[in-house]
């Protein structure tokens, strides 16, 4: 059915449908409306789950770590200064290979303090081992939590995800959603049965110490997983559209692309404005395209080149920073793209909550095409 | 021994670790000086050091760590640390 409705409320409805048994988290702007509406459906039995109060993100996702090992399906969400106090708890869950969903609703990191978006939050923990999704509207935002159970859910991935949606600019944000149903929700995604968990009846421990015999190894198969799961979200994806019409079987799909000269290459909902511009610069005959990153973890690096091999220049816009370096998405795809000569410019761009306009993406197309790039675009140089 | 996905482990699993391969020093056993007080044994955080049919204490030294502590508390300085060539 189709609705219109806060996207943070879009979440916590696709939240309920996929049946957390678990869910613990601690409000924190502007995540807060998802975990709220959480609580309420709890409190007004719509969710049989039982909703663990914590007074810290630290143990909230602590608390989603013990229940997922002992074999719970799990949820939590945060943002920003939230999830940099999980950062711990982030990589045990990854390497204990448990399959908790957690919902980013992105924001910049102090200090100075910020309660607006940016990705630097999410991409801070791109090394944690856990997958990433970056939706670019409500829509997707709902239809990936589906998608990221089944994913981290299936034996051979056995991973966390984070489903990254901007906050404010779709947490925010009414806009209309699609929301399934139980009975198809329950058809595309089966109960979580872990072969092995927590039983006092039937001891065993989980993320025990790795010798450095060991621990090398641990570490690779991981990655191996981390890397492999690609196939998995492929075929989610797949059966998402077979069940409900919309395609995720892509991790990165293109806008106009075919005959590009200019690629920009974008995560969220930024992706969403660039489309527009690309409309309108289209119409006056510049040959601009996107590509949307939907999955940053694992990097879909051969998706990638395959699609911007026809471009001339790539323009990459990174609602982050690696601080000392560059932008983490143009860094990667100059990784993925060493070798070829199509030319990457970076650009940092609406950190902090500094809104991203339709001229901004045509100045940047200008930029690129001039070959200016890795620069903090739009500094107010007044008060610098 | 393969991998578990998660470093997953069921009970006794610790025995798994072999922490000799820590070792910078080798704790030597006199059995001439030895008077079988057991000190060693006792005292041995990694609970390492077992005593034979014939009442000789015998370190493993799979699980050895090279602590020192059985060669410091020795009464009859029967245990010497020498350095190991790996």
């Amino acid at each position: 059915m189709l609705e219109i409705t806060e996207g943070s409320l879009a979440v916590a409805e696709a939240v309920r449908l996929c049946r957390p048994q678990v869910i613990a988290a601690y409000p924190i702007t502007p995540q807060t409306h998802i975990v709220e509406a959480l609580a309420d459906m709890v409190a007004n039995c719509k969710l049989d789950a039982d909703y663990i109060t914590v007074e810290s993100e630290f143990s909230a996702l602590s608390a989603c770590l013990g229940a997922s090992a002992a074999g719970s399906r799990t949820y939590s969400a945060t943002t920003s200064q939230g999830l940099a106090l999980m950062f711990e708890v982030c990589f045990n869950v990854a390497g204990m290979r448990l399959p908790i969903i957690m919902t980013i609703a992105n924001r910049a990191l102090g200090a100075p303090l910020s309660i607006w978006n940016d990705q630097q939050d999410s991409i801070s923990l791109r090394d944690s081992g856990w997958l990433q999704f970056y939706a670019e509207d409500n829509q997707e935002a709902t239809d990936l939590h589906y998608i990221a159970y089944r994913v981290c859910e299936d034996p051979a991935v056995a991973l966390p995800a984070f489903v990254c949606f901007d906050g404010f600019i779709l947490s925010h944000t009414y806009e209309p959603v699609e929301q399934l149903n139980q009975a198809d929700v329950d058809k595309y995604l089966p109960k979580f049965a872990p072969k092995e968990r927590l039983d006092a009846a039937d001891p065993i421990s989980f993320g025990m110490y790795a010798t450095p015999e060991y621990y090398h190894e641990f570490r690779y198969a991981h990655d191996k997983a981390l890397k492999d799961s690609a196939a998995v979200i492929k075929k989610a994806g797949e059966e998402f559209k077979k069940l409900f019409g919309r395609d995720y079987g892509a991790m990165v799909e293109g806008y106009l692309l075919d005959d590009a000269e200019t690629v920009i290459v974008a995560m969220g909902s930024i992706c969403g404005t660039t489309k527009d511009a690309i409309d309108e610069m289209r119409a006056t005959g510049k040959k601009v395209g996107l590509l949307k990153v939907r999955v940053f973890r694992p990097f879909p690096s051969e998706e990638l080149s395959k699609a911007l091999a026809g471009a001339k220049r790539i323009a990459v816009l990174d609602k982050n920073i690696s601080l000392g370096s560059k932008g983490a998405l143009a860094l990667e795809i100059r990784d993925a793209l060493y070798g070829s000569r199509v030319s990457v410019f970076g650009y940092i761009i609406g950190l902090g909550g500094r809104d991203v306009r339709k001229k901004d993406i045509k100045e940047i197309v200008a930029l690129a095409e001039k070959g200016q790039g890795d620069i903090f675009y739009g500094l107010r140089k007044e008060v610098l | 021994m393969a991998l578990a996905v998660g470093c997953r482990a069921r009970p006794g699993k610790a025995r798994d670790n072999k922490t000799g391969s820590w070792r910078v020093f080798k704790p030597s056993f006199d059995h001439e000086k030895c008077t079988q007080c057991g000190t060693c044994k006792t005292i041995c955080p990694e609970g390492c050091i077992s005593e034979d049919t014939d009442g000789k204490f015998i370190p493993d030294y799979q699980y050895c760590k090279g602590c020192g502590l059985c060669a410091e508390e020795c009464p009859g300085e029967a245990i010497t640390m020498k350095q190991e060539e790996k």
